[in-house]
């Protein structure tokens, strides 16, 4: 390490341009090791549990493009990072891809040089309500107390809506999701905001879940995506299609169970490309012919992925709603292969 | 004359018991807490505080359940047990997720190794703490670095030895250009000698010392560092390393030196003019953008280093006061007896002026473990923060909210006050002067 440390200080000023753009996928498959950003801690995207293993919808992508490109799902380094650290440790290449339900923005994905790979779930800001509070839909707030994590960019979204529908409102600012769940029980506040699938976590946790409703409104759009950095775009397709290739194989009907099997009877000739029987899909991306199947059946497709981490046998009970597939009237659609 | 005395008391009275109301309990709570109508009033306030405060924690501390599989499953057990409405602490938690508080994501079945390394740092740190110890037991401190960073991290026994042959050459270097060069240059100069070493031979050394004789254990990835381990890890290396460093520095600082003094004065006002989250983020994010992409230039040695600085940065500052609070003749009797400036400082300033400076160097120790937790914000697992968020984030967990808190506030309390009553043991024991 000292050496590393040493030497890593001479050459600073020298290597300090131009490593970023070299090719991610030599480096993983050099390191036989991926190295993914994920989020410290949120429930049911991306956390360690009790035995220090990452879980999550987030995590479960790490793991797909690990199986993809070195065959084995578990070679995975984790990196948590913070909301202030995430863009930082991605851009010095510190992490290979970062999954870390980061919204896909012009800012983000034009200034801060990333390549927003794919939408893995649609999410939007949202409000949750006392049922007792006798409101049924987020126009009637006007007047409400809302608590809001500070710093956010669900801050300025709200003081959008409500400027919007011509409503006044009191923020109550907290620092973070647990604090506001707890100003909330404790009646700090009339109404608590933040992006849906965290409303749907913190209501599933708390003491008295059925006194408490999540308002229909989403006001604002969080398309939540893997990213890459700008300029590589090898590694930029590698993660994008390995993400397409678990949306399509729910929309074929691919799973975990069935994967050998469709693998050997099936006659859908996109399937077979897909899962490396026929075509050279694998080679053209710098792969072998079978890296999504053994994506697919490392993690299972995307329904299976949402099933398993959020989906509505969960605690956290999410419905697939826009994240449903295009043909079940959402918007996860994965173009075709070929 | 003597049939005139009547009566005379050959033997003293014995005393009269107090009257009542000026003795006991009773002119205790008078003196104490009802002296005047300001006290008075004081007083019931703060008793209604604790009353009120009793009322609101007691009942929740005392419907604790310890043995749950989730926050809902105690929420359940509290009303079975205690009646509708009735709230409580959820223990389960740290039962469950104890090891992560103390250890992060340091492999189970490796614990032995953290475990064995807080052993041998009390032994290395007790010769340092009690002088009574046979003072042999140094080596024990001085290859305490190694087997410490040997026994944490893991991989090959050859590293950490051959970076410890590094402090050997700078010895050596020392020793033999000192007669002739004098302290500070030969110093630089072996100080140079040991960069040169880790520089260049410390890898080709490791390499063919491991070849030859192949002793490794598993290697650990700063990553899984977490925890209360974590924040030893960096509390311990920083306070350590920053003593030292604090001393110079001060002795920088009132040098006559031009370069030397522009130089303490320079770094010290810079690392105390800015907030140590900004060097937290200099570490995790700025460093980043330095190095080439593949360096492996380990963030917790980063978070060290810098942590250290800032530490130093204080240390110095107290220690100038300390400095400051030595009468001029202490120095004067030094040049008198004929000491040269290093002398001196090892044998009649630094002894004196580290005494004074006692109190302030240990908040200042406490203060630097505490300001451990803020590793959160570059993503490491602290105990308070970065655990937290983790056990938050299980679905089981959610929601829990003073449970961690006052696990990890108990665990910081009782290893803070272990320091401060050190402290004030080692004043008692140094003071000789007779206010």
């Amino acid at each position: 390490m000292k050496k590393s440390v040493f030497l890593g200080t001479l050459s600073a000023a020298a290597l300090i341009a131009g490593i970023a753009g070299a090719a991610t996928l030599d480096d993983v498959k050099g390191r036989g090791e991926l190295i993914c950003g994920v989020n410290t801690g949120l429930t049911g995207f991306g956390a360690p549990d009790a035995n220090g293993n990452y879980q999550g919808f987030d995590v479960a992508m790490c793991k797909a493009l690990a199986a993809a490109v070195l065959g084995d799902a578990s070679k995975v380094k984790y990196i948590p990072t913070t909301g202030e650290t995430r863009f930082t440790a991605l851009a010095s290449g510190e992490v290979d891809v970062l999954v870390r339900n980061s919204t896909w923005t012009f800012m983000r994905d034009v200034d801060l040089k990333f390549d927003f790979v794919a939408v893995n779930y649609y999410d939007g800001q949202g409000f949750m309500v006392k049922k007792d509070l006798g409101v049924s839909s987020a126009k009637e707030l006007d007047g409400a107390t809302v608590c809001i994590q500070t710093g956010t960019t669900t801050e300025l979204n709200l003081a959008d809506f409500f400027k919007a529908n011509n409503m006044s409102y009191t923020p109550v600012t907290v620092a973070d999701d647990s604090e506001g769940q707890r100003q909330y029980l404790a009646g700090a506040c009339d109404a608590y905001t933040t992006d849906a699938s965290g409303l749907a976590a913190s209501r599933a946790s708390m003491p008295d879940a059925e006194n408490h409703i999540i308002l229909p409104e989403i006001i604002s759009k969080e398309p939540l995506g893997p990213l890459v950095r700008h300029g590589d775009n090898q590694w930029g397709d590698v993660v994008r299609w390995t993400y397409y290739a678990l949306v399509a194989a729910e929309e074929y009907g691919v799973n975990k169970a069935n994967i050998e099997e469709v693998a050997s009877t099936t006659q859908n000739p996109e399937v077979k490309r897909l899962l490396g029987v026929e075509g050279e899909l694998g080679e053209k991306l710098g792969l072998d012919k079978e890296w999504a199947k053994r994506a697919i059946a490392a993690v299972g497709n995307y329904g299976e992925i949402f099933e398993a981490n959020i989906g509505s046998g969960t605690p956290i009970g999410l419905a697939r709603g826009l994240n449903a597939l295009w043909t079940q009237g959402g918007l996860q659609y994965a173009p075709p292969f070929r | 004359m003597q049939e005139q005395l009547v009566f005379v008391r050959n033997q003293m009275l014995p005393p009269e018991a107090p009257p009542p109301g000026q003795k006991g309990i009773a002119r205790w709570m008078r003196e104490n807490l009802f002296s005047g109508p300001m006290n008075s009033a004081l007083t019931l306030l703060g008793l209604l505080a604790v009353v009120w405060l009793a009322l609101h924690v007691l009942p929740w501390l005392m419907h604790s359940v310890w043995n749950a599989n989730s926050l809902n499953e105690c929420r359940q057990i509290i009303q079975d047990r205690w009646g509708e409405g009735a709230t409580g602490a959820c223990w389960a938690m740290v039962r469950e997720r104890w090891h992560q508080y103390l250890y992060g994501f340091y492999p189970q079945d490796m614990y032995w190794r953290p475990n064995l390394a807080l052993l041998l740092l009390f032994a290395a740190l007790a010769p340092v703490l009690f002088s009574s110890l046979p003072r042999k037991m140094l080596w024990i401190t001085a290859l305490y670095p190694a087997t410490g960073f040997w026994l944490l991290w893991g991989g090959t026994i050859w590293a950490p030895v051959v970076a410890m042959m590094g402090f050997v050459v700078l010895w050596l270097v020392f020793t033999v250009l000192q007669p002739r060069l004098g302290v500070p240059v030969s110093a630089g100069i072996g100080v140079v000698a040991a960069a040169v070493w880790w520089m260049v031979l410390q890898a080709p050394m490791t390499d063919a010392l491991q070849s030859l004789a192949p002793l490794r254990i598993r290697a650990v990835d700063s990553r899984d560092f977490g925890g209360f381990l974590l924040s030893f890890v960096i509390g311990v290396t920083a306070i350590s390393a920053s003593l030292p460093m604090g001393i110079l520095l001060a002795l920088g600082r009132k040098s006559d030196m031009l370069l030397v003094r522009t130089l303490s004065v320079g770094f010290i006002e810079f690392i105390r003019g800015v907030p140590l989250i900004t060097l937290l983020f200099t570490a995790s994010l700025l460093l980043q953008y330095f190095l080439p992409p593949e360096t492996n230039f380990d963030i917790i040695l980063r978070v060290i280093i810098l942590v250290t600085f800032f530490a130093a940065a204080y240390i110095a500052e107290v220690i100038r006061g300390g400095l400051a609070a030595l009468p001029r003749g202490q120095y004067e009797a030094a040049d008198a007896l004929g000491l040269d400036y290093w002398q001196a400082q090892r044998l009649i300033i630094m002894p004196q002026a580290l005494k004074i400076s006692i109190p302030g160097i240990v908040s200042s120790f406490i203060g630097l473990f505490k300001d451990t937790t803020l590793v959160a914000f570059v993503g490491l697992n602290d105990p308070l923060k970065g655990i937290t968020q983790i056990v938050r984030a299980d679905i089981n967990w959610k929601g829990i909210y003073w449970e961690p808190y006052i696990f990890a506030g108990a665990l910081f309390f009782l290893i803070c006050f272990g320091m401060s009553r050190y402290s004030m043991w080692l004043e008692r024991k140094l003071k000789t002067d007779h206010r």
